[in-house]
This record gives C-alpha cells, structure tokens and sequence, in this order.
C-alpha cells in the first residue's frame, strides 16, 4: 500500500497516509483499537471499498483501479474471513463452502474433492450436513476460514477471527490460520486481541487514528519450522489454558 | 451447459427455502393474469360488436301502395334495380307487404301483445312494403340516401321514383349503438390499462421484497468473488418459475370458467359468441409469455441495486 487515504462521505478519516509492504508467505498482524481503520484497511484490499487517494499494489497491480467487471476475479484471489462469518443461511456447512468453488467454474469432482479437504483442516469434517444457525461461533468462524481457504488462494485475510469467541477456541482458529500460512500463503490477521497477537510472535502492524504507528517486525525469534502442533501448545501455555487441545 | 443446470437447480432450491415471498409473487402473477384474461377477450368482443353493429345498419325504402294493393312487380323489379345501380350500395333486399306484417306479429308475440294484430280487419295489411338498402359502409349511408332522393327542380329532394313514399334511416340508432360501444371499449381500454400498470408494480414489489429478504445473501456471493451473472441467474431462474406457475394456475381457472360459464352463455347470448376473440390457446400463451418474462426480468432488474460493488 502506497500512501492510501479513505475518507468517508461526511469527511470521517478512515486511513491516512497508509503505506505498508507485505511479503509473500508473510504472517501478519493488524492491530489497533476499535475505529482505527483496521477494516478499512481490509475493505481497501477486497475493493469493497475504493481509498481516495494513493494505491493498493496486490501482486504488483493496482486495484484501486482495477474495473468493475474485474472485481469478482480479484475476489476470488483473496479468501476473507469476517468477523460476522458472513455465511449463507440457507445453506449446510458442504454447500457453503462448495460455493466459493461453483463461483470460479468449477467442476463438480474438483468440488467433491476439496471441499472436504478443506473441511478436514478446520476440524468440521463431521458437521457437513449442519446449517451455519445449528453451529457454534468457533465453528461458524472455522468454516468461514475454510471457505475462505477452499480454493487455495496466495492471500488470506481475516477480519476479528476470534472476535466473539473464547480464548480455548481462539487458539483453535489461530491454529488452523497458522496451518494456513504454512502452506505457503500470506495470511493477515485484523484483532484487537492484544494478547494473542503478544503470544504469537509474528509481525505486529498497529494502526491508531487511521495511520500506522507500529510495525514490528518480528518472527526472528521463533523458529519458524516449528509445527502447527508445537505451535498451538506453546500458545496454550503461554496463554495459561488448561485442558484438553480440541482435536483439529 | 453444467452452469444451466446449476443455475435451475440454485433456483429451484431459493424457490423452496424463501416459500412465502415466492407463494405472493405467485399469487401476484396469477390475479393479473386472470385480469388480463377476462379483459382481452372482453375489449376484443366490443370491438367485434361495433364493427357487427356497423354492418347491420341501412336505409329502409318504403312504397306507396298503388289502389291499397302492392305495386306490381314488374315496377319493383325495376325500382330495385335502379337501387343497386347506386354507388357504395351493398346489398338491396325487399320486404313484401306480407312479409313486413308476419315480422311484425312476430315482434309483437314476443312482447306478448298479439291483440293488436288480431285487430286487423282480415283483408287489409296496413303496412307499406319496403326495401332494405345496406350500403358498404356507414359512412356512406348518407350519400346513397341523397342518390335515391336528389333535389328535384323545386330544390326539395325528390324520390327517384314515384312508388317511393318515404326513406327511414337507422342512422341515429348506429349512431348512438357505436357510440355507446365506443365509450365501453374506451373505459374498458383505460381500466385494463391501469390494471396492467398496477400489477406490473405488484409484481415487481413483490420480488423486490424477497431479494430484499435475502440482501445478506447476495451480499455475502459477492465478497466471495461471485460476478454480478452468476448471481442474477438462479434470481431469474426463481422469477421465471414463479410467472410460470402463476400464469399457469390462473389459465387453468380461465378454461375452466370459459367451459363452465361463457361457453354454455353463448349458445344463448349473442353478444358473448362473437367470433371477433383471440382463440383460447393463443391468448394462454401471450398471456404464459408475459407474465415470465414480467417476472423474470423484474427480479433481474430489482437486483441490480443489490449488485452494486
């Protein structure tokens, strides 16, 4: 992002001067309080929202300019997760997922094949005929990851994941967002869950006010071969939750 | 062709989970339908009826008796042929003194007043003979009427021939019929009218309000990268199924009241068995046609609010 500003009609300053690089294969933290621009920031790059000034380079294009028509391809290069799910009602937990394959064109034996996968890997492999209204939150949020992450894409962006959700079931959905990211795509997380962001040892862009205050690069101090498993107890511990670890 | 089939099956599967918009799209559909059904028909037997009314209308020549008896028939012969020598003269037909006085005993049967021919004296028919003169069109009525009495050298209009004794015009019955057909063909006009725009908003608000209900929805295809067809399709797809099921419902009533109700009228009302209207099948496929294609575009159009990026 070079420089990107947004200002709502009615003059309200959503980002100012923002200008951020992250890399491929990058695991990233935005964080800042409520109101400072994180999920505009996230609208920016989903083209929900066009900045007023400045660009928005994703792998190197433009897309503040990007046309109309292009947006749905755009989209679909980027898995989102949002904080409200934002699942469909009316479908079951197979189908909502097997939507964001039928969107691209795909065929049904693609669909039959990475659906479940990605099912699997959020650990809702057993749940397929469920509607989203009979899941839990963390398990709404789960397929809201694996939707997002069904066809693969080489950016994933997640508003709140773990907004609403308790500590216990957070770390699951961190856990399933670091797998993620282990596959080789770049992952950015929006939280204001301080806490969690301090535990995992990643790079920490803070925003207040709609500019960038913060950008810590970290990682260098965790290995990063360690698996998701390693992984998850250390952030259990550090995190000081007892129990069982859910079985993803 | 596997996008065709997922597009039905999208909007088959909308139709049975958002029931209850569909059911009032339906029923919006089938009301309007029904309406149009009835009124076409109607509007197209008034305009039949004028234009029968129009053909009926004619001059009545009537003759002088010659000595209380018929002219011979041998000046009638002529007479009438001098009439049909008349431009945009159709048809002349004569109406002998017998003739003229059984129609009359027949009208009067009807009114049930038979005493006031039986009052005739036996031997003696009062009424005139006469000929009927129908012109090809009534607005040439007058010009053949001015043919059989041009101004004589008085510059009164003088008959062309001496057995004529006076010319009846129907002129102000036609005059008044078409009038009154008129003025019910243009009400009639008007209210379908209105009752087309009326439904069309009907129909059109009643989709808007389900893919209102389901505004989430689209939303939530769009941020999934979903293009603006992909998500229109099954919308038309619910649309087109809702005009089909609702026009279908509302011919199926149509046939039925044309069999239980018009077609036994009309071996007894003339008005209802003019042939002038649109043979049932045709206006059940105009009438299928509109009402899916109504539908399917209004869903298409109203969403586009909801596409908006």
């Amino acid at each position: 992002m070079r420089r990107v500003t947004k200002v709502y009609p009615g003059g309200h300053v959503g980002l100012e001067h923002v200008s951020l690089r992250v890399d491929r294969g990058e695991f990233v933290f935005l964080v800042g309080p409520t109101g400072c621009g994180k999920t505009t920031l996230i609208k920016t790059l989903i083209r929900e929202l066009r900045p007023t000034e400045g660009e928005v380079l994703i792998a190197g294009r433009d897309i503040s300019s990007l046309a109309d028509k292009k947006v749905p391809q755009l989209r679909r290069r980027i898995g989102t997760v949002f904080q409200d799910y934002k699942l469909l009602p009316t479908r079951n937990v197979y189908d909502n997922v097997a939507y964001a394959l039928q969107v691209i064109g795909a065929s049904r034996s693609e669909i039959r094949k990475k659906v479940p996968d990605a099912l699997r890997l959020v650990g809702l492999a057993d749940k397929v005929k469920n509607f989203p209204d009979q899941l839990s939150g963390g398990e709404q949020q789960r397929l809201s990851v694996a939707r997002a992450f069904v066809n693969h894409p080489p950016l994933l962006l997640a508003d709140e994941p773990t907004g609403n959700l308790d500590p216990n079931t957070s770390v699951g959905i961190m856990q399933v967002l670091y797998r993620i990211n282990r596959t080789g795509t770049t992952v950015v997380v929006v939280t204001h869950d301080r806490e969690m962001v301090d535990k995992m040892r990643r790079r920490v862009i803070a925003l207040d006010s709609g500019r960038v205050v913060r950008d810590q690069a970290a990682g260098t101090y965790t290995p990063d071969d360690e698996s998701t498993r390693e992984f998850a107890l250390r952030l259990r511990e550090e995190m000081g939750l007892e129990g069982e670890e859910p079985r993803y | 062709m596997g996008r065709v089939f997922f597009f039905i099956r999208e909007g088959l599967r909308a139709l049975r989970r958002s029931a209850a918009p569909s059911l009032a799209a339906i029923v919006t559909v089938c009301i309007t339908v029904l309406l149009l059904g009835v009124l076409i028909p109607v509007l197209q037997t008034t305009n039949g009826k004028t234009n029968q009314v129009r053909d009926q209308v004619g001059l009545r020549v009537f003759l002088n008796d010659v000595n209380g008896q018929q002219a011979p028939q041998d000046q009638i012969g002529a007479l009438q042929a001098k009439l049909q020598a008349i431009p945009h003269v159709k048809q002349v037909t004569f109406v002998d003194k017998n003739q003229a006085l059984s129609i009359l005993s027949e009208r009067l049967k009807q009114d049930n007043r038979t005493d006031i021919t039986a009052q005739l004296p036996g031997a003696h028919n009062p009424l005139p003979a006469s000929f009927n003169v129908t012109p090809d069109d009534l607005s040439n009525l007058g010009s053949v009427r001015s043919a059989i009495t041009p101004p004589g050298t008085s510059g009164q209009p003088t008959p062309i021939s001496p057995l004529i004794s006076d010319i009846g015009d129907s002129r102000d019955d036609a005059s008044k019929i078409s009038g009154a057909t008129s003025a019910i063909r243009w009400v009639l006009g008007v209210i379908s009218g209105l009752l087309l725009v009326a439904s069309l908003l009907l129909v059109a608000n009643t989709i808007r309000l389900s893919i209102y209900a389901r505004r989430r929805e689209v939303e939530v295809m769009r941020l999934v990268g979903a293009t603006n067809w992909f998500i229109r399709w099954p919308f038309m797809v619910e649309g087109l199924v809702c005009g089909l099921v609702g026009a279908g419902i509302a011919i199926g009533f149509l046939f039925l009241g044309k069999q239980v109700i018009v077609d036994p009228l009309a071996n007894n009302f003339n008005l209802i068995s003019s042939g002038h209207t649109i043979p049932f099948a045709s206006l059940a496929l105009v009438l299928l046609c509109v009402a899916m294609g109504v539908s399917a575009m209004g869903s298409g159009l109203t969403l586009r609010r909801f596409l908006k990026i």
